[in-house]
């Protein structure tokens, strides 16, 4: 077993080796940019033009074409931080630890917009801006996770250190994530339970169901390519001593 | 236009306007506010790598 | 994978594993402390207290609204699919406030167990159609074909 897996275990350190990764990644984030950005505006036009207004929440539902989008991507985003926390602690891949620091800012703003969008839908449908229900709460302390793993690597000068603990924060906040997704099935909340349910019914009609799903896969592509953007500047920023980073922004000295 | 009657009936949303354009106008500046952010992170690199140019550690 | 590795790997699942469980445990355990509003059967069954304010919701039973023609007082019943509970409150309600969806309001229950309700939130449901759909299924609704359409996972 341990034989047949060490192609794999070198093929792997070796794509993940920031030289490497910085080169492939490069058509991946226009990529992604270009489609995400085509399809979110794509999206917003059909959410905001041409979807019917809802027979309960007339026009104002229309705001979660911003909102689920959002919320969905800070989870995704949260639970790719968590797998590549395992990773960074296990096998020590420095292109681990970059990626982590360089989600922060990402999954910051996700999770601060999925909460100011929801505030703003609130007050029209509920009539509440907010409510400590269990599904704000649990996505409150997703931001203050944010926020903290923000400070802690900011806070710690040694890099290792910093990215060490940084990891941690990530794997003990994980609790959050099922709580957050599960809170409206677990407990009473004010958030009505989930729309889109992979197992059971969706309960959205197509003509609003086309623009949410174009526009959460375009947030996802968005999303990536924000992340592969930054990771390549945290790339040459942490090996900015290298030869190659000096190369690559044509920055050298005397020989 | 699309579903609604008129420019006016778009922009107005049903007296929910406010909401709506507020949630899309914050996510906007968000989209921006990351771009600039990108900008920033160049910069950081750029002049770093200068700065070690400058004291000769290249 | 070389040993060291494999152990670590198998020490952070176990840890993030146990940690997750037990505190999702402790808060299910909980869960009187965690929900944000008393059902209509745990009023019933005497759960929620009598001395205080509290958070109490559920579905607006269709045809239970009864406005008085003077004042803005309104009465209605909730339901949880299980159990009922009137309410009263004496305000503007909110827009989304319609029968066969869901209502959270706080109040204090009478010795009548009547929920005096000081503040009333439109709780909407999951569902999404636009309202030609809606007024289908409402006529559907009335004619008996369908059990109500709201609400189904809703509490």
């Amino acid at each position: 077993m341990a034989l047949s897996l060490t192609p794999v275990w070198r093929w792997f350190h070796r794509w993940t080796s920031p030289p490497n990764f910085y080169r492939i990644s490069r058509p991946w984030a226009h990529g992604l940019m270009a489609v995400g950005g085509t399809a979110l505006f794509v999206a917003w036009i059909w959410g905001l033009v041409f979807a019917p207004e809802d027979y309960l929440q007339g026009n104002s539902y229309r705001i979660i074409f911003v909102h689920v989008p959002s919320a969905s991507a800070s989870l995704a985003l949260y639970l790719t931080m968590a797998i590549t926390a395992v990773i960074s602690l296990v096998w020590k891949i420095k292109l681990a630890d970059m990626v982590i620091r360089q989600c922060i800012p990402v999954g910051l703003t996700l999770t601060a917009l999925a909460l100011i969008s929801g505030a703003i839908w609130g007050r029209p449908t509920w009539g509440v801006y907010w409510i400590w229900d269990a599904r704000l709460t649990s996505m409150l302390l997703q931001l203050f996770l944010f926020i903290g793993m923000w400070a802690i690597h900011t806070a710690i000068d040694q890099q290792k250190l910093a990215d060490r603990a940084t990891a941690i924060l990530v794997l003990v906040g994980f609790v959050n994530l099922p709580i957050i997704k599960w809170s409206v099935d677990w407990w009473n909340t004010m958030h009505q339970p989930a729309t889109i349910r992979i197992t059971g019914e969706t309960t959205m009609v197509w003509e609003m169901l086309a623009p949410l799903l174009l526009s959460m896969a375009a947030t996802y592509c968005v999303v990536a390519a924000l992340v592969l953007y930054r990771t390549r500047w945290e790339i040459l920023y942490r090996e900015r001593k290298t030869r190659w980073v000096q190369d690559e922004l044509g920055i050298r000295g005397k020989a | 236009m699309g579903y609604f009657d008129s420019f006016a009936d778009f922009v107005r949303m049903g007296n929910h306007g406010i909401f709506v354009w507020s949630v899309y106008a914050i996510t906007v500046l968000t989209i921006l506010g990351h771009w600039l952010g990108l900008r920033l992170q160049r910069r950081r690199v750029i002049n770093e790598l200068q700065r070690l140019k400058k004291r000769g550690h290249l | 994978m070389n040993p060291a590795r494999k152990q670590r790997l198998i020490l952070i699942l176990l840890a993030v594993g146990l940690f997750t469980v037990s505190v999702i445990l402790l808060l299910i355990a909980n869960r009187n402390q965690v929900n944000l509003f008393y059902s209509p059967t745990d009023i019933v069954e005497g759960e929620a207290p009598l001395d205080r304010s509290f958070r109490a919701g559920g579905v607006v039973v269709h045809d239970s609204v009864w406005r008085d023609t003077d004042t803005l007082a309104v009465t209605f019943t909730v339901s949880d699919n299980l159990s009922e509970v009137t309410m009263t409150y004496t305000g503007i309600l909110p827009d989304l406030f319609k029968e066969g969806q869901g209502v959270v309001a706080t109040g204090t229950l009478n010795e009548n167990g009547i929920f005096q309700a000081s503040e009333v939130l439109a709780r909407h449901d999951e569902n999404y159609m636009p309202p030609e759909v809606a007024r289908a299924l409402e006529e559907a609704r009335r004619r008996g074909q369908t059990p109500d359409y709201n609400n189904a996972g809703g509490y």
